[in-house]
């Protein structure tokens, strides 16, 4: 599993090193879509479309289905994981830095508070 | 930007931004309403760091924080948590403490698996924007640490949470 995961991984990276593609995986990430409609969106062929979503199909960033003639095009798994431990991860970060607010608050009232002293 | 009047504090949006850069980079990023000397402070300080580094609703506790907040000082946490018998310790050593702008870390309680942190601290305006980067080994040590916190279910949230909690970028917790 882990294995699985890890060559999935080395899949994603390569698949997300062209602008395009980081592209209609941000357009998936809105809306499921048909390849000619990604085509259109990204103003280049429908055989240029099929290849880039063919890469990321093959990375597992995106599952196609095809439905009659038209080919649909959504987010696959490992990314949807990814994006969900990252979101979990700021949760925590977030957490951390409502109290950090805190703290930081503290110490500026505190320092107001010095040099208001030192003034006088 | 600077058309906001000093006597008019900007609407707040210190939003927690978290991106994976690249294979072996993990970043996040928060702005904070104070000059970057308090904010480092609170970074640099042990009482001050473990009011905030453990938050109130994780149900952890921190035993010990001990923080020698200086190039070639050390660090190390140690933390209970009520799944875990054993209290778990995270420590390794600073390698560059530049007050109040730069803080670099090392992660060593996960051997070479360990991620190195480096926390810049720019200010602008009164205010400070934090990044932290997380720089590990290799592709399959950040990996690692993400699939160690996405393997169980979307209720388990919290428990997950809790994971990531005793083991800031240091991947898993041994």
């Amino acid at each position: 599993m882990v294995q699985y995961q890890q060559a999935r991984f080395d899949a994603s990276f390569a698949a997300l090193s062209d602008a395009t593609r980081r592209g209609v995986l941000e357009q998936l990430g809105r809306a499921d879509a048909s390849i000619t409609e990604l085509a259109d969106r990204f103003e280049m062929t429908l055989t240029g479309m099929k290849k880039h979503v063919g890469v990321l199909e093959h990375a597992g960033l995106v599952v196609t289905e095809k439905v009659g003639r038209v080919r649909h095009c959504r987010l696959g798994r490992p990314l949807a994981q990814e994006a969900a431990w990252i979101e979990k991860h700021r949760q925590l970060w977030e957490a951390r830095f409502t109290e950090l607010d805190a703290v930081v608050e503290e110490l500026k009232r505190k320092e107001q508070a010095d040099g208001r002293n030192t003034r006088k | 930007m600077a058309a906001t009047r000093e006597s008019e504090p900007t609407p707040m949006k210190n939003d927690t931004t978290v991106e994976r850069k690249s294979e072996r980079e993990l970043v996040v990023t928060r702005t904070f309403n104070a000059p970057a000397r308090i904010v480092f402070e609170a970074w640099t300080r042990p009482e001050l760091f473990q009011r905030w580094w453990v938050p109130k609703s994780f149900g952890l506790s921190l035993l010990s924080c001990e923080m020698d907040a200086r190039t070639g000082g050390t660090y190390r946490l140690v933390f209970s948590h009520a799944a875990s018998p054993e209290p778990m310790a995270f420590f390794g050593h600073y390698t560059d403490v530049t007050p109040p702008s730069r803080l670099v870390w090392t992660n060593d309680e996960g051997g070479d698996g360990g991620a190195i942190t480096t926390v810049t601290f720019e200010e602008g305006n009164g205010r400070t924007r934090v990044v932290m980067h997380d720089l590990y080994p290799s592709k399959a040590a950040l990996d690692e640490a993400i699939a160690s916190g996405s393997t169980s279910g979307v209720g388990e949230t919290f428990d997950q949470l809790d994971e990531l909690l005793v083991a800031p970028g240091a991947g898993v917790p041994r």
